[in-house]
């Protein structure tokens, strides 16, 4: 009797290691930052690209919305994004500050100039330690922030047309 | 060409596996005594076959053959040879054929040098392994095929990460390997031991040879994974508590408590059951941390790319295997008294099983913690160095003493101790202690404690080498990796509390004082180099109390292709200590910030666990000597 019960709850915690296991391997991996959304930006601060002084968050809170965006001239998937943020540009509420992250100044100028600016603003993190406050791990990724500083969104990899429509929601 | 070679071994050794399987079972039901020369063959060709893919793959890489993705995504044509050939096993699928290679070549050679034992029993223990190597073949061939073709072939590969071309992570996988895998082979004799009920010493005997090397090999591997992290990592430490290293440390705690009860087994006919549950957790945990590392469930410094259907195999295999061993076991258990003396030598063996299960069991909770809370509560947390440092460090003063005593024991029951002997000890480490307190500085009430415990484990140890020298019945296997595992202690303890690091910020032309020492930053380069630029600086570190100089050169290398900026330590190790320079450079401005670290005995911590592995290296050596 004794041993059927140690048996029984043995293969039942087997059972539930293996369940949760599994459950997490269809969850994404530990260091997403998605549950970042809903908390406050409390800090920014970031190097100007082009002009001698210092974006912080007193920039950001006079828009409506804000659309930060991590990219770099040698990020592939930077490109296939690229268009829908000049799209977005047209969005009256909404402010597109890009982040320029782990680039050459030249290359990075290039790449605006071949495919076009969409960015009211333009910052550059150059050895990518700013970005990581923002929770990037990897290019490119955006945020979308309110007046308030709060995440709404965050886009992990590049801009969809999906997400093209969402940002529109939200923003209008 | 070579991928159709590779895939066409691949399935050969399905067959071959099969057919091995088939004609087991044929030859359990005839009443010779012995296995027919046709499976000894079948085996031949099997490991032979997979030796050959192996290479291909190798030649693959030697050759640059694009075609083949996984040479692609790895490799590059202007890598130096030594890197292409490790590269074959420093990806996903090419140390998954590895883990077959290991498989096979262990179900080989078990068949072989198991002559003496029961034909049940060892054929039992071949399909069983059979099935393993059949279900990572399958898993190699439609998952993660090494020899997948990528059309049109690509000019240039892809190269390999750079801190990945390092001569201690070339070697550091397969000697994991044979650690970790080669324990299969004692699952499936443990399988077969339930099966077919050969049990008790017999079973002991056959199985300890292996237990032996894949402990000794295991132990090697952690190391050369943890010199890796130490040289290439520029962090200064050595142990992280990352899942990938406790995923490794895991089965090394099951490993050691076999390799321990395993002896009370062979010697006193005792703790059957404990033995085979042992045998079934090592692989078993070498599976699940092999899941959990490939699977991407957790993230870590080992960056196989995720692909959550790998992990769904491996978790469906896992399962497989878990409940199999766990049913089995239960229709076999047979509960039996043991009747221990408290003060006997099978005791103190159970107590080390017990701390090396506590140990277990911390590891194992700390790195699986976060997929349970992510799971159960969708929060994510990381369980770090403190939460380990806190539960483990202060248990191993314990373990220490214990250790120190155990081996000194007579087996059934103890005659007599020698009280005032091991009472000397202790005061003579007291003493050493407060020497070291005394002559260089203080640390911790903890510190002193384990201090003083590795100190008195060196101490007993090394009397103990004395009088089995003098009796002239050497046991210097065990003492060996005792008095290297005190001493590991020992020196991780004093590196700890003797540490120097030191963080600040200098232009070029100037110098920092602190304590002892000067840094003077003399010099900053600008050099080319094949895949990447390097900014390298030149600082000279001055130790006024020995006045001596010493020259170290990090570097900032910027890469091109991918983009990666990676700061490269410089270090000089010495005999009795390490120093470490890191720079990085701060933004709009001249100054550079410099991490400086002088690490006292890194060295001797390495010595001392080859010397805990040259331990069982000795003991495989007198037990062949015994044998032939």
């Amino acid at each position: 009797m004794q041993k059927k019960i140690i048996k029984s709850s043995i293969i039942l915690l087997i059972i539930f290691i293996i369940g949760v296991f599994f459950v997490g391997l269809n969850k994404s991996s530990i260091y997403d930052t998605k549950n970042l959304v809903g908390k406050k930006i409390s800090k920014i601060q970031l190097e100007h690209f082009a002009e001698n002084r210092i974006i912080t968050e007193n920039d950001l809170k006079k828009n409506d919305f804000t659309l930060i965006n991590f990219w770099a001239s040698w990020c592939g998937p930077c490109r296939e994004e690229h268009p829908i943020l000049i799209k977005l540009n047209d969005e009256k509420n909404l402010k597109l500050l890009g982040v320029n992250f782990k680039d050459k100044k030249s290359n990075a100028l290039a790449f605006l100039k071949d495919l076009g600016d969409p960015y009211d603003d333009l910052a550059r993190d150059e050895l990518g330690k700013h970005s990581i406050n923002f929770g990037i791990y990897g290019i490119p990724e955006s945020i979308l922030i309110n007046k308030n500083l709060v995440i709404i969104k965050k886009f992990i990899g590049p801009i969809s047309k999906n997400d093209y429509d969402d940002i529109k929601n939200i923003v209008r | 060409m070579l991928s159709n070679i590779g895939n066409t071994l691949l399935f050969l050794n399905i067959l071959l596996g099969i057919s091995i399987i088939y004609f087991s079972f044929q030859n359990l039901k005839n009443n010779k005594v012995i296995i027919s020369k046709n499976i000894y063959h079948i085996c031949l060709f099997q490991s032979t076959f997979i030796i050959i893919c192996f290479f291909t793959l190798v030649t693959a890489f030697i050759v640059s053959d694009f075609s083949i993705i996984t040479v692609y995504q790895n490799s590059h044509s202007l890598k130096p040879f030594l890197y292409k050939v490790t590269g074959t096993w420093g990806n996903h699928e090419g140390s998954l054929l590895l883990w077959v290679i290991i498989l096979t070549i262990f179900s080989f050679l078990f068949l072989l040098y198991n002559k003496h034992h029961a034909k049940n029993y060892r054929i039992y223990s071949l399909i069983v392994q059979n099935v393993l190597i059949l279900g990572f073949l399958f898993f190699l061939l439609f998952n993660s095929n090494p020899f997948s073709i990528i059309l049109p072939i690509p000019k240039e590969g892809l190269g390999l990460n750079p801190i990945l071309q390092d001569p201690a992570l070339a070697i550091h996988p397969p000697l994991l390997y044979i650690g970790f895998v080669g324990s299969s082979i004692y699952f499936s004799a443990a399988i077969a031991s339930l099966l077919t009920n050969y049990s008790g010493k017999l079973f002991a005997k056959s199985i300890k040879t292996w237990v032996l090397v894949s402990w000794t090999f295991q132990t090697l591997g952690i190391l050369a994974g943890s010199i890796w992290a130490y040289y290439e990592l520029g962090w200064g430490g050595f142990w992280f508590w990352d899942p990938v290293e406790n995923a490794s440390l895991l089965p090394w705690f099951a490993m050691s408590a076999l390799l321990h009860s395993l002896i009370v087994l062979e010697k006193r006919n005792l703790l059957y059951f404990w033995v085979i549950i042992l045998c079934l957790l090592t692989f078993i945990l070498s599976v699940t941390g092999t899941f959990l590392v490939r699977s991407g469930i957790l993230n870590s410094v080992h960056t196989f790319a995720n692909d959550p259907s790998r992990g769904i195999y491996i978790l469906i295999f896992l399962s497989l295997m878990i409940f199999v061993s766990v049913l089995l076991f239960f229709n076999k258990f047979k509960n039996s008294s043991y009747n221990l003396s408290s003060n006997s030598k099978e005791t103190f063996i159970l107590i080390n099983n017990w701390f090396m299960i506590f140990y277990l069991i911390t590891v194992l909770i700390g790195t699986v913690y976060p997929i349970f809370t992510e799971v159960l509560t969708d929060h994510k947390v990381s369980v770090g160095p403190p939460f380990y440092n806190t539960v483990i460090i202060p248990i191993i003063v314990l373990f220490l003493l214990f250790m120190s005593v155990g081996p000194q024991t007579g087996w059934i029951k103890n005659k007599s101790y020698n009280l005032n002997l091991l009472f000397r000890i202790l005061i003579g480490s007291i003493f050493i202690n407060f020497c070291i307190v005394y002559l260089f500085k203080g640390y911790s009430l903890l510190s002193n404690f384990i201090i003083i415990s590795a100190i008195f484990l060196v101490i007993s140890s090394l009397i103990d080498l004395y009088k089995s020298y003098k009796n002239l019945k050497i046991d210097s296997p065990r003492v060996v990796s005792h008095l290297a595992f005190g001493f590991l202690i020992l020196f991780i303890g004093i590196n700890y509390n003797f540490s120097l690091e030191k963080d600040f910020n200098l232009k070029l032309g100037e110098k920092k004082n602190f304590e002892n020492y000067s840094v003077e930053f003399q010099d900053l380069k600008l050099q080319d180099f094949k895949n990447y630029k390097a900014v390298i600086g030149e600082f000279k570190i001055n130790n006024f109390k020995e006045n001596s100089n010493h020259s170290l050169y990090p570097e900032i290398r910027i890469y091109e292709n991918p983009s990666t900026i990676t700061y490269e330590a410089s270090i000089r190790s010495g005999i009795l200590k390490d120093y470490y320079i890191t720079m990085s450079n701060i933004d709009r401005s001249d100054y550079y910030n410099i991490k400086f670290q002088k690490k006292p005995f890194m060295m001797w911590i390495w010595i001392s666990v080859i010397f805990i592995s040259l331990g069982g290296f000795l003991r495989l050596y007198k037990n062949a000597k015994k044998n032939y």
